[in-house]
């Protein structure tokens, strides 16, 4: 392991980890939005109970969020400062403008949103949630057009051995970016659709046993009626979120193919190019291109993904790595491929796991059933980790695919590089962040599960 | 004035609201090691930063994100330089913000003993560091020939860069003692004057003589001018608060904080990281500037939202603005 190495993981380590939070922070703020908004027009307890439940499940996670975002932000100039020169007249611009129009909002008025529930007029309060929401939404704009131009550049020109912004426009239009947020938003409404969907679920059926006598919600009345709701709602998010996800996926998968067709051979391992091309969904091989003991594939699905035709040609890793060679000069343009192969498979298998089990819930609470059954409640203990998984896999994909670049065609990762740190400075906080980080999952699972079987509070508690 | 040099002052500006805003909140997380004795009265302590602390980070984070914008290879040579302070930065404000975040989400009093720590700990060294951090930028480090940082984490640790350390500690903390005298009814309010004005003499030895030996490093009538504003407001800020003037107290350490930022930024101009090797390989605010396209670009959208941000985050403390009680040991809610 040299600095190179050592830097490469404390980026993966740190983004995977931030990207934890990042889908329960924005899907859950439009779900407790959502959820006031039902309390403030109905006037219904059941409402406002699980907004209280639900925003204190979403703050602590939020925080989690928040500190670990800052690291990302240091990060780019502490190993990565060859890159930060680099780029930093375009890439630094959309993280600059995140801070100031989104960052300052989500904080802001999520601050008095928590602190202002009988400080400010009832609406004025509501306002607040919302704000903090859309402030999560641009953020992840903001964030996903500095991605995006590291997947692919637009707006720049090479300008003494730096990159300069010419045209803004571009940027915040970048064909990658376009897709990228509203599939990233769809996955993240996925996850906290589950999110929701497993806690409600949980207590539901507990409630329903009766064996619900650790929480005081048993005597409550109410309390089955609002985990019904709140079951019914994560389910449909999760259900009309996967649809988008799947829609969006195909056509980022397509604007892929063309713009990175490194990528999407990678994603399938496919070394010659085919026409047609075949998905396969699982291999059991080496996946460099020379033994096959045993897949499933499905014939011309992958010229489908990357075409939108059955029978459209998708390049093979040899014959784009030879074009890559006579265009940016002589090197090995290949991405870790078992590790993009099995990504991509997971991001989509957890995904579509992930909608089974809310088609499951909702099938289990027709006509006003509850299901009682052991390993169902387990099952449903578990399922928000598919789709977290996903996203996780999904971002390993998206990052591992671009390499050896890390601005694609522009620069190398190797020379992104900070020249002035050593290894064991990296060393030092590579161990530190991913010791402090293991230790703050534990406390955050920890109270996430405390207060995810709490439940509904008794009274309107203030925070 | 030209761009980069707007942007220069814009930089500065942010730093000066961070240090301004999340000064005191991290003022009042150390006076919970000094003078928050019991449960409830950190947790009143909590309070008076409570809806506030989270938006006054964030000024950190655009302070970053726009020397990252407008000055890159200024963000690049100082955040790789500053490595290892940075990291324990970084990992205080982590623990410190989980610590506020969740040390009442548990009526266990072992939970928040622990938390509290994490909050005491991660205001201190952010305090100091911020601190040791600023004045090596002014002093200047040994940066080489291709711009990079050339020394070793012990080469920021020198008597200037510790003394400038010591004194954001003191303001800081002298800052947040008046703001928790501002917040607060008695008895806590008395005890955090009091606190105020001891800390405020410790503070004004140690900023005469931080301030007295920048003036001698990089002498320049501007940043002189800026110092003496700070000690003059610095000596009022205690006066006012033995008086019992928090609100006014609070406007004048405000002031200390920014002619303190301002001085060093403008010792520093107009470079933005001395080279102690050669001066030929310092930073310069033209150096290091973005293009001129990028830095229209974010004057536009700076001019646009600070005015924005300002007048919501005005908005927050005028909805918070009550002072807080803390409540008697037998009738709290920890």
């Amino acid at each position: 392991m040299d600095v190179l190495d050592a830097s490469r993981w404390q980026f993966a380590i740190t983004t995977v980890y931030h990207f934890l939070f990042v889908p329960l922070t924005i899907g859950l703020s439009f779900l407790v939005a959502g959820m006031q908004s039902a309390w403030v027009r109905t006037n219904d307890e059941r409402w406002l109970k699980l907004t209280k439940l639900f925003g204190k499940l979403f703050l602590i996670n939020f925080a989690m969020g928040v500190v670990t975002g800052i690291v990302q932000e240091f990060q780019f100039g502490m190993n990565w400062s060859a890159y930060s020169t680099y780029v930093g007249d375009v890439f630094g611009a959309p993280l600059a403008i995140e801070g100031l129009a989104a960052f300052f909002l989500e904080s802001t008025f999520l601050g008095l949103w928590i602190f202002g529930w009988d400080k400010l007029p009832r609406r004025v309060h509501l306002a607040c949630i919302w704000i903090a929401a859309f402030g999560t939404a641009l953020s992840a704009y903001f964030i996903l057009v500095a991605n995006s131009f590291m997947q692919w550049p637009t707006g720049h020109t090479l300008n003494n051995d730096r990159v300069e912004l010419v045209d803004f426009a571009a940027l915040l239009g970048n064909k990658v970016a376009l897709i990228t947020l509203p599939h990233t938003l769809a996955a993240v409404f996925l996850t906290s659709g589950a999110f929701m969907l497993a806690v409600a679920m949980w207590h539901l059926m507990r409630h329903h046993r009766g064996d619900d006598t650790q929480s005081p919600t048993d005597t409550d009345p109410t309390a089955e009626k609002a985990w019904r709701s709140a079951a019914k709602i994560g389910a449909v998010t999760v259900l009309v979120a996967s649809v988008a996800v799947v829609v969006t996926g195909d056509i980022q998968g397509k604007i892929m193919t063309e713009t990175q067709p490194m990528k999407m051979a990678a994603a399938e391992a496919l070394y010659e190019t085919e026409q047609p091309a075949a998905f396969s969904i699982l291999t059991i091989g080496s996946l460099d291109g020379t033994e096959e003991v045993w897949s499933i594939t499905v014939p011309g699905l992958l010229s489908f993904l990357g075409t939108g035709s059955f029978d459209g040609e998708v390049l093979g890793i040899n014959d784009v790595n030879a074009s890559y060679q006579d265009k940016y000069g002589p090197g090995d343009y290949r991405p870790n491929i078992p590790l993009t192969y099995w990504s991509f498979r997971a991001m989509i298998g957890l995904g579509i796991a992930a909608t089974g089990v809310a088609l499951l819930a909702l099938w289990t609470l027709r006509r006003g059933r509850t299901p009682s059954n052991r390993w169902l409640r387990r099952l449903m203990v578990v399922s928000p980790l598919l789709p977290l998984a996903a996203t996780a896999f999904g971002w390993i994909f998206t990052e591992t695919g671009r390499q050896p670049w890390i601005v694609f065609t522009l620069l190398k990762t190797e020379d992104g590089v900070s020249p002035s740190v050593s290894f064991a400075e990296i060393m030092t906080s590579l161990i530190g962040f991913t010791t402090l980080y293991a230790v703050l999952a534990v406390v955050e699972i920890g109270l996430l599960l405390r207060y995810a079987k709490a439940g509904l509070p008794t009274e309107p508690a203030t925070y | 004035m030209d761009l980069p040099t707007v942007w220069f002052v814009l930089i500065a500006v942010l730093w000066t609201g961070y240090f301004v805003l999340e000064g005191f909140d991290f003022g009042v997380g150390t006076l919970m090691g000094v003078i928050g004795r019991d449960n409830p009265t950190r947790a009143t302590m909590m309070g008076t930063i409570g809806p506030v602390w989270d938006g006054n980070e964030v000024w950190l984070i655009v302070a970053g994100g726009a020397t990252f914008a407008a000055f890159p290879a200024w963000y690049a040579t100082l955040f790789s330089g500053f490595y290892l302070p940075l990291l324990v930065i970084l990992i205080a404000l982590i623990v410190r913000a989980v610590g506020i975040e969740y040390r009442h989400k548990r009526d266990d009093i072992a939970w928040q003993r622990r938390w509290d720590a994490c909050i005491i700990a991660g205001s201190i060294l952010p305090s100091f560091l911020w601190g040791v951090a600023f004045a090596n930028l002014t002093a200047g480090v040994p940066i080489n020939a291709d711009g990079n940082y050339a020394g070793t984490v012990f080469d920021l640790l020198g008597g200037y860069a510790l003394l400038g350390g010591l004194t954001t500690l003191a303001l800081f903390t002298t800052h947040g003692a008046v703001f928790l005298a501002l917040k607060t009814t008695d008895p806590l309010r008395t005890t955090a004057r009091r606190t105020a004005v001891r800390l405020g003499v410790v503070t004004i030895v140690a900023a005469a003589a931080f301030l007295t030996w920048t003036a001698f490093k990089h002498a320049n009538p501007a940043s002189i001018a800026l110092s003496i504003t700070a000690a003059v407001a610095l000596v009022a800020a205690v006066a006012l608060v033995a008086a019992g003037r928090e609100g006014w107290s609070f406007s004048a350490t405000t002031v200390t904080i920014t002619a303190v930022v301002a001085a060093l930024f403008t010792a520093l101009f107009p470079d933005v990281m001395p080279s102690t090797i050669d001066s030929a390989y310092s930073l310069t605010v033209a150096g290091t500037a973005s293009s001129p396209y990028t830095l229209k670009i974010m004057t536009i959208v700076a001019a646009i939202f600070t005015p924005v941000v300002l007048l919501y985050q005005g908005w927050t403390y005028w909805v918070f603005r009550k002072r807080l009680t803390a409540p008697r040991q037998a009738d709290a809610h920890t």
